[in-house]
């Protein structure tokens, strides 16, 4: 089947790949582009682990094509960090011990990036509405509002 | 960068087409009737390609189409929603969420934060699914449905829309481009109930909408939709009648619920007894009209 030319940007950098068409975009960052932080769980949109913000959104990249992505802009996992500091939404999971396996984390933490920059102020029943998209198999999830709530804290202040 | 992770899941070949026109994408899906789909949101779409219960050769992407996407408003014409809107953009609207709040509550139902970022309203409806989040909201809020093809428009009624599960009478070529919903005052309010097992990320095992005007405590201008009660969404309209032109007083919504239950035909599956289901029909038809019926009093 004819592959596609496609622009994407992930993170800083810009890709020009060729792509079959029925790569999702969830195998095009994964066995493309080499970026496995983005996992892939129930692969039908209901888990949540492989959230990334696309646009400004959070989308499960499984459920979108990568040509569909043709010439926006895509923030994995990998994109949070700066070199020497994690994003406060990692450092707070990190301190708060808001994973066990750790197989749901990318999607929980890209997940509230995308939400907290949406609604700074959330509350906790807001912040636990916005992740009904994302399931903890190891069930978590106390440790996990803790560590969004922590972490939009240290957003606000700084 | 080679990979050595075990590959992901992906979708049998298919050829990528994104037309720039609604003449091309259903030219298209003419030329090739029965081996392509369209792609909108793809929230039901690639679940269907990935179990392989769909297997389109051709794929017809509509998000290149210019002017799908998007919601206006006049006090004259009325509400024009593309069919392209996203579910999230709908839920967060704040026309819609004033005016027509039950379909700001219904897209608001639909999958989590991240699918309503993809999902539109035109593939919820398309779909053709009894329990669609948008249908019984549509319903009640007497929405149009506008339809194209390369050959020309038409104008459907949402009641007149489904046919089936999964069934809805859009012919070969036929392309769900908009809805339009009549303006609405200050003294019209709506409201969407889902009855759900899950809080987030489950179908409706019943869902009721009712919109209405009020004046003084007399409501009219009722409508109610049901979805996931009957084979396709449906407006319960001999509750409709019941309570038109009245007070909501308890024995006419008493009496309203029962004619609402008595329209639904549900079945019974793995959600939910078609007992309950019909039990809840009554009584989120009188929920959701009382609730109507308060906000249109604002």
């Amino acid at each position: 089947m004819q592959k596609k030319p496609v622009t994407l940007t992930v993170n800083t950098d810009t890709y020009d790949l060729l792509i079959e068409p029925r790569k999702t975009l969830l195998a095009t960052l994964r066995d493309v582009i080499g970026l496995t932080g983005t996992k892939e769980g129930c692969s039908t949109g209901d888990c949540g682990a492989c959230t990334v913000i696309v646009d400004g959104k959070a989308v499960t990249s499984c459920m979108m094509l990568g040509v569909s992505a043709n010439g926006k802009e895509i923030t994995t996992v990998e994109g949070l960090a700066s070199r020497d500091q994690l994003h406060p939404i990692q450092q707070a999971f990190m301190d708060k011990g808001g994973y066990q396996c750790g197989f749901c984390t990318p999607g929980f933490i890209v997940a509230s990036k995308a939400y907290l920059d949406e609604n700074p102020n959330a509350t906790e029943a807001e912040i636990r509405h916005a992740l009904g998209n994302n399931i903890c198999r190891c069930t978590g999830y106390t440790k996990i509002i803790e560590a969004v709530m922590s972490a939009a804290e240290v957003m606000r202040n700084s | 960068m080679p990979c050595t992770f075990r590959e992901v899941i992906t979708l049998r070949n298919f050829e990528f087409f994104e037309p720039t026109t609604i003449e091309d994408a259903s030219s298209l899906l003419t030329k090739y009737n029965g081996k392509a789909r369209l792609l909108a949101g793809g929230t039901d779409l690639i679940i269907e390609m990935k179990a392989r219960t769909a297997t389109p050769e051709y794929v017809i992407s509509l998000e290149k189409i210019p002017g799908l996407a998007g919601i206006d408003y006049d006090e004259n014409s009325g509400l024009r929603i593309g069919a392209l809107t996203r579910m999230r953009t709908l839920e967060k609207d704040s026309l819609i969420r004033e005016r027509y709040t039950a379909l700001a509550e219904g897209a608001g139902e639909v999958g989590g934060v991240q699918i309503r970022h993809l999902a539109t309203i035109g593939g919820n409806i398309s779909h053709g699914s009894p329990a669609a989040d948008t249908a019984a909201p549509l319903l009640a809020l007497g929405a149009q449905v506008k339809i194209a093809s390369a050959d020309g428009e038409r104008v459907v009624p949402i009641e007149t829309f489904f046919l089936g599960p999964g069934q809805t009478v859009l012919n070969t070529g036929e392309i769900v481009t908009a809805f339009e919903c009549p303006p609405r005052g200050e003294n019209e309010g709506s409201q969407y109930i889902k009855q759900k097992i899950r809080e987030v990320m489950d179908l409706a095992f019943v869902g009721v909408a009712s919109s209405a005007k009020s004046d003084n405590g007399t409501v009219s201008d009722v409508k109610i939709g049901l979805a996931a009660v009957a084979p396709t969404p449906l407006r319960a309209t001999n509750a409709e009648a019941i309570v038109n032109g009245n007070s909501l007083t308890a024995d006419l919504l008493e009496q309203a619920a029962d004619a609402a239950s008595a329209q639904s035909s549900p079945i019974s599956d793995l959600r939910c007894s078609a007992e309950h289901r019909r039990e809840m029909v009554g009584v989120l038809t009188q929920r959701t009209l009382q609730a109507a019926a308060t906000r249109a009093q604002g």
